[in-house]
């Protein structure tokens, strides 16, 4: 039953980044905005789902490991830090990646923190 | 975009917008089924490696670290096709990489080590994922063009 909890999140997750990241590339803008922002949300609702004292295995089947870990990315990211490098453009490498430490994790905490229970 | 004067054509967009209406609808599915078959395996290896609360992460480590030499492997072969598989990057890239990997368990195991009173491990641990997939990543493509340049 968990892995088809999984399989189901995922086929919500994955999409939902592919669109987000074409939304966030539309115009020439650089698609890692995209890429942080569905980052960012996912570590938000997971620290959520798993801060939940009460939340039943099969939400953080369905929800946690299937939609926020697909929602999310790292290859993604470390594909776009390797990009930006290559591009000469370092500022905004290390930017990025700054923003996806420090968003990320103060997201996860704050969904952790904020999560009834 | 510049092109002589006199040739027959302008050069085609090097980044083409995808596709949008109808044909748009099968990248997300293909985005879909990599997830799920990338969800599927992150699944696997968090079975095999199971951590205790506030532990060292070795599952979210492993499936990130390799997912990102991967995704490193992948983008240098798609770069040395022209022109590239219209699929292999919503399925592969978007997909079963972008499926497999995750920063949201990432984030949250940082906060839970962080929390069960290991600040040095949550550092250690933020900075060996970030560092070493970026590493990876370049890792992986420098491969690529090491074994193709020979």
């Amino acid at each position: 039953m968990t892995p088809l909890l999984v399989v189901a999140g995922a086929l919500v997750g994955a999409p939902l980044r592919l669109l987000v990241t074409r939304l966030a590339a539309r115009g020439g803008r650089d698609p890692a905005g995209g890429t942080l922002t569905v980052n960012v949300a996912g570590s938000a609702l997971l620290g959520l789902v798993l801060g939940a004292a009460a939340t039943p295995p099969a939400v953080v089947a369905l929800v946690g490991t299937g939609f926020c870990g697909t929602l999310t990315t790292f290859s993604t990211f470390g594909g776009d830090v390797v990009r930006m490098v290559e591009q000469r453009r370092l500022a905004r490498g290390l930017a990025y990646v700054l923003a996806t430490v420090v968003l990320g994790v103060g997201a996860a905490a704050l969904g952790y923190v904020a999560a009834p229970g | 975009m510049r092109y002589a004067p006199g040739s027959s054509r302008p050069r085609p967009e090097a980044r083409p917008e995808l596709a949008r209406g109808e044909g748009a609808g099968v990248l997300y599915l293909l985005a879909a089924l990599g997830g799920a078959l990338g969800a599927l395996a992150r699944w696997g290896v968090g079975t095999a490696l199971p951590h205790s609360p506030g532990g060292w992460p070795w599952a979210t480590l492993l499936v990130n670290l390799t997912g990102c030499l991967l995704f490193g492997v992948l983008i240098a072969l798609l770069a040395a096709r022209s022109p590239e598989p219209p699929w292999a990057r919503p399925f592969l890239a978007v997909g079963v990489l972008g499926g497999y990997t995750t920063c949201s368990a990432f984030a949250v195991e940082a906060v839970g080590l962080a929390e069960a009173g290991h600040p040095v491990p949550a550092v250690g641990y933020v900075l060996v994922s970030v560092v070493g997939g970026v590493l990876a990543v370049a890792a992986g493509a420098l491969a690529v063009r090491a074994v193709r340049s020979r």
